[in-house]
């Protein structure tokens, strides 16, 4: 067990260097320095060559990525010359209001998702479980953006119900108080996360369902609630573990989509941004905190699944 | 095997087990899953529904004359109606018409990036189940790099430098789906190249490349035709979300997103048909594409089942 974790975290941080290695490298292939949108479009060539020279960019790319890292790992993630403020400073004043959209979107969409699957396993082809299939394979086909948008229409400018902007307060408690504001954007992106979920969900909970416990539990007499909750619920959300860790990644672009169509000022609006600004160390410190959430995401789901299934505890 | 009861008791099961003392017809596995795969249901409204578009975008214009190059200020904003089947935009633009160009863009990159996606992948998975040690740890830790980097930021990035083709577009989506065929082949490679046929193509001096063309990538085809139509529908959501935040396609050559954008901008002054409609279109196409991906996959499994 030890030793699996241990093989399992190096892998982790071999994958994770590689991956601010190809970053890096893209980005400097793409842009080589963020000279000319500093200085100006007017900027002559002396004046480029002489900022990239003070600045460190005329050295080559590897010594460029050390001294990258080197700074990163001192908590320094660069310089937004477009908005005159540390990279590090922008992200401590965004991360937790992104972080309370996603997690919440989340929690959310596992709480409905796990009963969901499960009554849909236990109905299967009835007209509810139908339709339910129907509305996760609707939902799970629908961009984000257009979701958001009709739920604004119908819940903002035709019932004003809730409001079409996400909370602009700069407060994160006072984003999490304000639900006039917060419900639609937790609803985008709980929706969507919710089909994917629930129709795993429902085939995992077919899967345990089928399995010879159930058919002693419920042989041995037990009420059918019990043999729901006690033996199939656990083993049915197993795999879900996996599936959360996986699914890092469309967290992450949904909540850019999300926060770009309610202007909630969050880290994947940043991002968005700074795309148009050419923000270059936004972007590339941004690119490489998601890439860590993913593989960070991975490495946790990895665990929690050997921690919490015995049988696939690797020596 | 508890898929015995699911097989009996499913109403979709095509797949009808003999009678006590009955020997089913001897079949091969191609024919049992294409008959699993034609009793379902939902797999064949998926198929129709993708069809219908393939037709619409491409043989539509053929039919259908709709301006979508030149703007026509005389005929901006129209409802639906006589002219205009479905209305015009704000540029004067057919709607109709436009959904028809739009679609094609989206659908040639989404199989575009599918298609290089899972050439390269199953080479570089067969490539490395097949050479085994320190050669294929490599490769899956290049692979599990590539996986962890989240897509969407790394082609804004790249689109927002080099404003994007079908053709530049294509390409670098489908360097990123390339990462999980590579894993599913290698997966397949890994339990093919103990079998029996494996090793007597190898002993009869089968060079490794033909080993791999002839007799591993066959064998894995199931697993990567159902991951292609996963990707096309993943592809053509990206596209459309690239396309919704301004980075996507630019004009001509206009997408289902671009449309999609353009059309919220007049949502407040009620020209619904600059909006539904096309959402619509990537609504069901991408429906169409995971229900045959969902259909493909299970029939491909009764076909393992029953070898």
């Amino acid at each position: 067990m030890t030793a699996y974790l241990i093989r399992r975290v190096i892998t982790s941080i071999v994958v994770l260097l590689g991956v601010s290695i190809v970053i890096f490298f893209l980005l400097h292939l793409i842009y080589p320095s963020p000279a000319q949108d500093v200085l100006g479009a007017k900027a002559t060539n002396a004046a480029v060559n002489a900022w990239n020279k003070q600045n460190g960019f005329d050295r080559p790319w590897i010594l460029q990525y050390l001294s990258y890292i080197g700074n990163a790992l001192h908590g320094n993630l660069g310089y937004s010359y477009k908005l005159n403020q540390s990279v590090a400073a922008l992200f401590g004043e965004r991360w937790a209001r992104s972080l309370y959209l996603s997690g919440m979107s989340l929690l959310l969409s596992v709480l409905l998702a796990i009963p969901l699957g499960i009554y849909q396993a236990v109905r299967r082809n009835s007209l509810s479980d139908n339709t339910m299939t129907t509305a996760a394979f609707i939902l799970y086909a629908m961009p984000v953006f257009f979701l958001a948008l009709i739920l604004i229409q119908a819940f903002a400018l035709s019932l004003h119900i809730f409001s079409y902007e996400a909370s602009q307060s700069t407060s994160v408690w006072a984003v999490m108080a304000d639900w006039h504001a917060m419900t639609l954007p937790i609803a985008t992106l709980t929706l969507i996360s919710v089909a994917g979920y629930s129709r795993y969900m429902r085939s995992s909970a077919m899967d345990a369902l089928a399995q010879d416990y159930i058919k002693a539990a419920r042989a041995k007499g037990l009420p059918e609630r019990l043999v729901l909750f006690r033996h199939l619920v656990r083993n049915a959300c197993l795999p879900m573990v996996t599936l959360i860790g996986l699914s890092i990644p469309v967290l992450l672009a949904g909540n850019l989509i999300t926060e770009q169509v309610f202007n909630y000022q969050g880290l994947g609006l940043l991002f968005y941004n700074s795309l148009g600004n050419v923000d270059y160390d936004v972007l590339i410190a941004y690119t490489l905190i998601g890439a860590t959430l993913v593989i960070v995401g991975n490495l946790v789901a990895d665990i929690a699944l050997t921690v919490a299934d015995p049988r696939i505890r690797l020596a | 095997m508890s898929n015995i009861d699911s097989l009996v008791l499913s109403p979709l099961g095509g797949a009808r087990l003999p009678e006590g003392g009955d020997v089913g017809p001897i079949q091969s596995g191609w024919r049992l899953a294409v008959r699993e795969f034609a009793s379902n249901r939902l797999a064949v409204l998926g198929s129709a529904i993708l069809v219908f578009f393939l037709v619409f975008c491409f043989a539509g214009p053929l039919f259908y004359h709709g301006q979508t190059i030149n703007t026509n200020l005389l005929a901006t904003n129209l409802p639906p109606g006589a002219g205009h089947l479905l209305g015009t935009t704000s540029e004067g633009f057919d709607e109709l018409a436009l959904l028809m160009r739009g679609g094609q863009a989206s659908l040639e990159v989404a199989f575009l990036a599918a298609a290089f996606g899972i050439v390269l992948g199953s080479i570089w998975g067969a490539v490395a189940g097949l050479v085994g040690g320190i050669v294929d740890s490599v490769m899956m830790r290049i692979v599990d790099v590539f996986l962890s980097i989240p897509i969407l930021f790394v082609v804004l990035i790249i689109a927002v430098r080099y404003g994007p083709s079908v053709l530049s577009l294509g390409l670098i989506i489908g360097g990123y789906y390339w990462l999980v065929p590579a894993r599913l082949v290698r997966g397949e490679v890994l339990t093919l190249r103990t079998r029996d046929f494996v090793s007597a193509a190898r002993i009869a001096g089968v060079r490794p490349w033909r080993l791999i063309g002839r007799h591993l990538i066959p064998n894995a085809v199931g697993v990567m035709i159902v991951n292609v139509t996963f990707n096309v529908a993943d592809a053509i959501l990206l596209v459309a979300a690239l396309g919704y935040l301004g980075f996507g396609l630019q004009y001509p050559t206009e997408d289902w997103g671009d449309m999609l954008s353009n059309g919220i901008g007049y949502m407040q002054d009620g020209y619904w048909w600059l909006v539904y409609p096309v959402g619509a279109c990537i609504v069901l196409v991408v429906m169409a594409c995971n229900l045959i991906g969902d259909a493909l996959r299970d029939s491909f499994d009764v076909r393992l089942r029953r070898r």
